[in-house]
């Protein structure tokens, strides 16, 4: 059975090389070949869970190891893989939802001439993101994780003639790498404490290590989250990757690629569980990164930058839940899965009204869409409900769970984080009842565009529908199919952990608090968006809603910080470069050229004047000789 | 006869070639300057064969007269074409290879 | 005596330089493929010497000694280690692709004149290079190593100053003054280096009292041959500056980045991928072998140069307005990673150096001969002549983007192997330098992707329009090249089996080794105090 292992990740890598270089040959089935390929994958990964199911909670981890990648002298990364229950529900949840995704685009990107190769692309990711979670040591994990960064620029800048899609593609895969950067010093860190890289042998020898070194470790991890999860501080890329086509943002910058942080510090949860000042930077991180990309989603107009603000938010819980330890481990990665369909779905719908609205991306154009495209509406609505968490649905069992753990925590702590989780529940309660009702209620706003052409809205096709009802189902049931019996904690315990807490407050009492400001945020919005009409054109607004629209400065404070001095530095190296060091040369090379200059003087041409020389320093050589002999 | 007399010749015919060569610019004058030169120093070595009573000087004098007959040819050619080219034998007019 | 295979390889291209040089200036073609059959046979002859080779055998193997100039005791002695071993092969391979690539960078003008063969010499001076650059990597007589080191410079000179890349900015005698410019500075500086070197050999001579590596580095190791402190040191340094000139180090770089700008693509690659891998090499083998004490001594010096090249490679990369500079600049950037990990004395250190030359090797001269076909195509090496090629010319784009991302070493392409394991043994010594040079891989990623992305992604500009994609010929010199990054990046073991026995033995030279892991020291203390 471990044998199957490889063969998920080869089969969208397969897909991946055939259909990059097949050429104009595959134009016209390379999306199905694709599809195909990632559905293979899904099938492989069901047929493994089965068999994982079959078996007793202790025997389920399969490893297989294919071969030594690097070996040198002490340092052994091999190529090897590990699938256990909390690998299994990365692999469900990339195959099952890239799967869909895929599904979608072939009705999605129809009209686009490169589809071969976004399908290429698309395929890459899938056997990147395959192996960012089945590898077995940190090495190989790292190859996983810069594949996904490949993939992710690719398809952020996947219109590449548009330079802000460029721009961004650039962006994202620069500030991952300063994460990446995060990554391989940890890894450095393991090798110089543990000697090796391993995941069993480093969990194993926590113990023997240092508390400091554990920290660094922890932090360098956090770092790595950070990148790829789109955490303050690294959280600018996540908005402008929002020029990829839509499918990429469901799949990569929602569902799957930026929860690889999520994964990797509830992977490493034995070497956190050791530093505990890690975890607290972790939970910091965490909620302040909850409450941030919420403050954002709050104020942007563009659907999917409003989508993306909450996808960061999202994430943020579950950072904090991971940061939370043993209590939280588990609710991180089912809020996560969770997530993955609700978000997924979302931003396909989003993908869905696009595609009827001429790629107008401002909600203040939309308005009453409910008429026009039903399927969506609902589809979305339902996801909608998911995210807030209206009680029932899985977003209600997920987050409730993580701000539950939050109090837990116990002491001063527990209650500042419950407080800013609840906060946060409330906030994203305002931020999608204000996408739902400026997208699809209230009386429509949009207008012929500059070349007069009105948008008729209507209803996507097939392709682009069914993807959606399957994931608009999944946010309906998943979150009570985990939570009845504690499904989902008996599944991921013996990987993860688990540990009750001691919450100083009820379940009942967090719920009802979270109904609260649920209630809250959804009137709140109500007043706002629902019964009064909504101008096209976006007011200026209170100093915090311009604040938020510019995603709270940072990228300005990026601009100037970053990138200005940055501008500056090369600049005046390139200067150094060519006025000193090679100035240094350069005069070495003309004074020696001035001296011999006035060297050749002496060479006048004339014979006579060689010969007075000659003659001179034959006569002075003799008188010196004899001078000697007389001395 | 004293044969320390033939080198005061020697000398004084050495010097004045060497002061012809250094201050005359005519090619043909100055060869025949050096040509004097080579001559002193084949006078002074038949007086020092004299001198010591052995024939090394006067065998050196014979390899300095072979040797001045072949420069003489090789640099009469090279005055000749010098000549040919510039219409006039002056040293100084060859500075093609000055810079 | 056996077959003297070693001699035979460096013999092949000398003998096809020649016979390529004498081929009738109407046989254009021809030489150029005699240049390309010659180059393709001393390749079959390399990877003879790699299935030869037995990795866990003796220290140098396929051994030939001759006695040559026996009043100094300088002898004729070749062998290889598995450094050399890779080397050859990466020399050997890389031949091939230079020539494929430069295939009609050397055609005579319409305007030159008939009896003039610029082609025949042109291919017959690539391999003259190669020649000189395999025995150079041989070579185990200190003496034999420096004249080849040295006369290496001929024939560089020429295909430098000589062969310019036609597309330059402003008129034609501007551009071959800056050519010409190029060339000297290139001589020049290496020149100095080998002269200080030359001293430094004969003081070795003076010393040592032969000039045989595997001797000296034998009596250096069981400590007969005594050298006094300030000595060792001085003939170290003679030796380091030599190299640093060639491989390049800060501040010693400067002649590169001309070098590789005036030239065509074909020739920078033999400068960056080739002949600079000599320095490097030459570091490893006698700097390290010879005087093993020096080289600990002056470790933090080089460790801080190689740092400050690093960064201040990449840096000035970012700042660069043409292609072929920027690349020149990024090399800087690698070869500071190549120098630490030689430094670092950890064996991971010194296999990740030489898998990186061989990497290096590899990416450079992808990116480099795509970016010379997308030079030849617009007749421009300015970054901001270009814009939207990706579009006309997707192909072209693409496998310039693998050559970028082979450069910015990402997992999967072979750099990242080499650099991870540079990285690793150095900071396992020196946490610090090591964090320091990580920053590295970000401006890697900086530069790499600005480039890509100005002269690839965007509006198509006007004159890239018409731009071909890329032709069979082109296609046929990068694929391969491209296929290795891959295949060495998932699956480096054919490499490293060669190279870490040689590495041991070199950590062996210099009394070094690795520092064990933190938790198995503790461990170990802990049973002490039992």
């Amino acid at each position: 059975m471990e044998n199957l292992i490889a063969l998920l990740i080869a089969a969208p890598l397969l897909g991946a090389v055939v259909l990059l270089c097949g050429g104009r040959r595959l134009d016209r089935t390379g999306h199905w070949i694709g599809t195909l390929l990632a559905a293979v994958s899904f099938g492989i990964g069901v047929a493994l869970f089965a068999d994982m199911l079959g078996r007793s909670a202790d025997d389920r981890t399969l490893t297989q190891n294919l071969y030594t990648w690097i070996p040198v002298e002490g340092f052994q990364a091999d190529m090897a893989f590990q699938l256990d229950q909390l690998s299994m529900t990365f692999v469900l949840l990339i195959s099952g939802v890239g799967t869909l995704i895929h599904v979608y685009s072939i009705g999605y990107m129809e009209h686009d001439e490169r589809r071969r190769r976004f399908f290429g692309y698309l395929n890459l990711f899938v056997a990147a993101m395959l192996l960012l979670v089945l590898a077995d040591n940190f090495l190989l994990l790292y190859f996983g994780w810069e594949g996904v960064g490949l993939a992710s620029y690719l398809l952020i800048g996947f219109w590449q003639h548009k330079p802000s899609a460029a721009t961004a593609a650039k962006k994202a895969f620069l500030v991952n790498r300063v994460g990446d950067m995060g990554l391989s010093i940890a890894i450095m860190l393991m090798f110089t404490t543990f000697g090796t890289f391993a995941f069993g042998p480093v969990f194993g020898a926590v113990g023997e290590a240092s508390e400091g070194m554990l920290t660094a470790i922890g932090l360098m991890l956090l770092l790595a989250a950070c990148g790829k999860s789109a955490q303050v501080p690294l959280q600018s890329w996540l908005g402008d990757a929002m020029e990829g086509p839509t499918p990429v943002s469901a799949l990569i910058h929602a569902a799957t690629m930026v929860t690889a942080g999520v994964y990797l510090i509830v992977r490493s949860g034995a070497v956190f569980n050791a530093a505990p000042d890690a975890q607290l930077v972790v939970v910091v991180v965490g909620a302040v990164t909850l409450l941030f990309g919420a403050i954002v989603g709050c104020a942007k107009d563009d659907i999917k930058k409003a989508l993306a603000g909450s996808t960061m938010s999202q994430i943020g819980y579950m950072i904090l839940a991971a940061g939370l330890g043993p209590i939280g481990y588990v609710f991180a990665i089912m809020h996560l899965v969770t997530h993955g369909f609700f978000k997924a779905g979302l931003f396909l719908g989003a993908g869905s009204v696009m595609h009827g609205m001429n790629d107008e991306v401002d909600m203040r154009k939309y308005g009453a869409l409910r008429k026009y495209m039903p399927v969506t509406f609902v589809t979305f609505g339902l996801g909608y409900l998911a995210i807030i968490g209206f009680p029932g649905l899985s977003g209600f069992f997920s987050k409730d769970m993580i701000i539950e753990a939050a109090f837990a925590k116990g002491g001063t702590e527990g209650w500042i984080l419950g407080g800013v989780t609840l906060l946060g529940a409330g906030i994203t309660a305002f931020y999608m009842t204000r996408v739902m009702l400026l997208t699809f209620f209230g009386e429509k706003r949009w207008q012929p565009d500059a070349q007069g052409h009105e948008p008729h809205p209507h209803e996507s096709p097939k392709s682009m529908t069914i993807p959606m009802v399957i994931l608009a189902f999944g946010s309906v049931f998943a979150g009570a199919f985990f939570e009845i019996g504690e499904r989902f904690l008996t599944w991921l315990e013996p990987v993860t952990g688990y540990e009750h807490g001691n919450p100083p407050v009820s379940a009942m009492t967090v719920t009802a608090a979270t109904m609260v400001m649920l209630l809250a945020g959804v009137g709140i919005a109500w007043g706002m968006y629902g019964r009064r009409p909504v101008p096209v054109l976006a007011p200026r607004g209170s100093f915090l809603t311009r604040a938020a629209r510019r995603d709270l400065y940072q990228d300005d404070f990026n601009h100037v910080v970053l990138v200005r001095g940055g501008e500056h530095l090369t600049r005046s190296l390139v200067y150094v470069d060519h006025s000193l060091v090679d100035g240094v040369v350069n005069g070495t090379a003309a004074s020696v050229g001035g001296l011999s200059g006035r060297l050749r003087k002496l060479q006048n041409g004339y014979a006579r004047s060689y010969a007075v020389s000659m003659f001179g320093g034959t006569a002075i050589l003799i008188a010196a000789t004899l001078l000697m002999r007389a001395v | 006869m004293n044969p320390v007399n033939y080198l005061y010749l020697a000398a004084l015919l050495f010097t004045i070639g060497a002061v012809g060569v250094l201050i005359r610019k005519n090619a043909i004058v100055l060869f025949m300057c050096i040509e004097l030169m080579l001559n002193a120093c084949n006078l002074a070595f038949v007086a020092f064969s004299r001198m010591h009573g052995n024939l090394d000087g006067q065998i050196i004098a014979f390899f300095t007269m072979v040797v001045a007959a072949a420069e003489v040819v090789v640099g009469l050619a090279i005055i000749v074409s010098l000549f040919r080219t510039r219409h006039s034998a002056s040293v100084d007019d060859a500075s093609l290879m000055k810079l | 005596m056996n077959f003297p295979l070693l001699t035979v390889t460096a013999a092949v291209p000398a003998v096809g330089a020649i016979l390529t040089a004498a081929v009738p200036a109407a046989r254009r073609t021809a030489a150029k493929w005699l240049a390309l059959l010659f180059s393709l046979a001393t390749l079959a002859l390399a990877v003879l010497i790699a299935v030869r080779f037995e990795p866990g055998g003796d220290r140098y193997q396929l051994t030939e000694s001759r006695s040559w100039i026996a009043d100094f005791g300088v002898r004729y002695e070749l062998g290889v280690d598995g450094i050399g071993v890779v080397l050859i092969g990466l020399t050997a391979l890389l031949i091939p692709f230079v020539i494929a690539a430069g295939w009609h960078d050397a055609d005579p003008l319409e305007t030159s004149s008939k009896r003039w063969r610029p082609t025949q010499g042109f291919f017959a001076l690539i391999l003259m290079v190669e020649a000189m650059v395999i025995i150079s990597f041989e070579a185990t007589d200190v003496f034999l190593f420096y004249i080849f080191f040295e006369a290496m410079l001929i024939p560089m000179y020429f295909l430098i100053g000589g062969f310019g890349d036609r597309a330059h900015s402003g008129s034609d005698e501007n551009a071959a003054a800056q050519r010409s410019y190029a060339a000297v500075k290139f001589l020049l500086y290496n020149l100095v280096g080998g002269l200080i070197m030359l001293a430094a050999v004969i003081g070795l001579y003076v010393v040592a009292g032969n000039f045989s590596l595997q001797e000296i580095t034998a009596a250096r190791a069981a400590g007969t041959l005594d050298m006094a402190t300030n000595t060792e040191r001085l003939l170290f340094l003679g030796f380091f500056f030599a190299f640093a000139v060639k491989a390049p180090l800060w501040p010693l770089h400067t002649w590169l980045p001309n070098a590789m700008g005036e030239s065509t693509a074909p020739v920078a690659v033999l400068i960056t991928a080739v002949v600079d891998k000599v320095g490097t090499f030459a570091m490893l083998r006698f700097c390290l072998g010879l005087f093993p004490e020096a080289s600990k001594w002056a470790t933090p010096v080089i460790l801080v140069l190689a740092l400050i090249s690093i960064v201040y490679g990449a840096l000035v990369a970012v700042g660069q307005r043409d292609i072929k500079r920027l690349v020149a600049y990024a090399s800087i950037s690698h070869f500071g990673f190549i120098i630490l990990g030689i430094f670092a004395m950890t064996s991971q250190g010194q296999s990740g150096a030489t898998l990186y030359m061989v990497n290096h090797g590899l990416s450079t001269a992808a990116l480099m001969l795509v970016a010379g076909f997308l030079i030849s195509r617009r007749g421009s090496r300015l970054i901001a002549d270009y814009g939207g090629v990706q579009k006309v010319a997707p192909v072209l784009a693409g496998t310039f983007l693998i050559g970028g991302l082979a450069t910015l070493s990402l997992p999967g392409l072979a750099p990242f192997v080499s650099e991870f394991l540079v990285l690793v043994g150095t900071f396992a010594r020196y946490p610090v330098v090591g964090i320091i040079a990580t920053i590295g891989i970000v401006l890697a990623a900086l530069y790499t992707l600005v480039l890509y992305q100005r002269t690839m992604t965007g509006p198509v500009k006007e004159e890239v329009r018409t731009m071909p994609d890329l032709r069979l010929r082109e296609v046929l010199v990068v694929a391969p090249l491209i296929a290795l990054l891959i295949g060495l990046g998932v699956y480096p073991k054919v490499l490293t089996d060669i190279v870490n026995p040689a590495v041991e033995q070199t950590m062996s030279d210099v009394k070094q080794t690795d520092p064990e892991p933190e938790v198995a020291v503790e461990a170990k203390n802990g049973e002490e105090a039992k």
